[in-house]
């Protein structure tokens, strides 16, 4: 993925502008900054949730919106809304994710890649926060996409939390896959090449 | 994309059958409303069988209306949304999937309660099939023009009388229609004309709403 001097704005205040980077495959880049620094419009403009002031965004060399089908069946955004539904178990949340990206992964085994295999049947409604987060790192998996863009994936989790979150990283970026992501906690990321932005305000 | 659009169906019908307040107030509405005009308006069978069609259809309406706030509010407020914008499914086809199982948990119901609330108005069985018709046609089109309005006003805190301002004039000509068929159907005549332009509005809407209704919800998460 490449972004070209893109440059965002919230009404009239401009969060950023001239910014460009590439991530290729294999590639971690995280994004620094303080609060506020627009670090979370900067992850929704690279989903296009957020419309570009100026610039372009590119996928596999092509600019979007022509690559928009083939950017969207690659790529997965987990922001900071969990996107579960409360009155469904983990099972029936990932089942749907699976159907919807058209994947036909094993439930079963993402499910205890990321620590929930006696809980997979509870309405997520009754997990706890650090639980309901790693049903959103499940879904990740389920994903088959190439390019993870994550919003602060560490998010109530604990020790444990943190190291799975860790361990994905380095197993997607090593099976080929790029990662963008924000977080304020350092992360240990071993065997990967981490590239860092830092925006200010 | 069949897949896609089973899916979510299925899983929205799913969420309904687990939380039923949701769908069942709109419903207990659509009777109340109802029931209460016999009360209010006194035995008088005459006025209550000229009057059947139009209380029945305004009510349904008023249903749909009150069912129509909740049909994206939850999955914008959990993120669901966002994620059904970013899948590699044509978001028109998702959203037609939506719609179809808010329906089928709101309209549906509803048509099956209109005979009793028929007897309850002392409307002519002979008006039962018009009555059945046009509220099947009618209430799915409503759906499909009131998820424009529930598309545009989801992001919004109290978004309930901006989505009533908006759908309504576009609710007028399905509330038009519908009621005068039952209303012919009830003089004897012939329905058939009332329930064709019904028919051409449905069409209309299945086809063009989704995709504003896709348009409307990108809009409405930026």
């Amino acid at each position: 993925m490449q972004a070209q001097d893109i440059a965002v704005f919230r009404g009239e205040h401009c969060l950023f502008s001239g910014l460009g980077f590439t991530v290729s495959a294999g590639e971690v880049m995280q994004l620094h900054g303080d609060n506020g620094s627009g670090k979370t419009s900067l992850i929704r403009a690279l989903c296009t949730l957020l419309p570009l002031e100026q610039g372009t965004i590119s996928w596999r060399g092509v600019a979007l919106p022509a690559s928009r089908d083939q950017y969207f069946s690659e790529m997965t955004y987990a922001g900071h809304t969990e996107a579960i539904k409360g009155d469904l178990s983990a099972r029936e949340n990932l089942r749907f994710v699976a159907a919807l990206r058209g994947t036909t992964p094993n439930i079963d085994e993402v499910l205890a890649d990321v620590g929930l295999e006696s809980r997979a049947d509870l309405p997520c409604r009754s997990l706890s926060a650090g639980q309901r987060r790693r049903v959103t790192l499940a879904r990740l998996q389920m994903t088959a996409a190439s390019l993870w863009i994550l919003d602060e994936p560490l998010t109530s989790l604990d020790v444990h939390g943190r190291a799975l979150v860790e361990r994905l990283i380095v197993r997607h970026a090593e099976s080929g896959g790029a990662v963008v992501f924000t977080t304020h906690q350092p992360l240990k990321l071993d065997g990967c090449e981490v590239k860092s932005l830092e925006l200010r305000s | 994309m069949g897949a896609a659009f089973m899916a979510l169906l299925k899983r929205d019908l799913l969420l309904a059958m687990r939380r039923r307040g949701d769908w069942l107030n709109p419903l207990a509405f659509f009777v109340i409303v109802v029931t209460l005009f016999p009360l209010g308006v006194g035995p008088d069978n005459d006025l209550l069988r000229e009057i059947a069609p139009g209380v029945i259809w305004v009510a349904a309406l008023l249903a749909t209306l009150l069912a129509l706030d909740g049909l994206f509010k939850a999955d914008f407020e959990d993120g669901s949304l966002e994620q059904l914008i970013l899948s590699p499914q044509p978001l028109s086809v998702l959203v037609l999937a939506k719609v179809l199982a808010h329906w089928l948990v709101s309209g549906l119901p509803l048509i099956c309660l209109s005979p009793l609330l028929a007897v309850v108005m002392q409307l002519p069985m002979r008006a039962l099939p018009a009555l059945l018709a046009s509220l099947m046609l009618g209430t799915l089109t409503l759906s499909l023009i009131g998820a424009i309005g529930a598309a545009l006003t989801v992001s919004l805190r109290r978004g309930g009388v901006l989505l009533a301002l908006l759908v309504l004039p576009l609710f007028i000509p399905v509330l038009i229609f519908g009621s005068s068929s039952v209303l012919a159907a009830v003089s004897g005549f012939a329905i058939e004309a009332q329930l064709s332009l019904l028919g051409a509005l449905f069409m209309l809407a299945l086809v063009l709403a989704p995709v504003a209704v896709a348009a409307a919800l990108r809009i409405s998460t930026e």
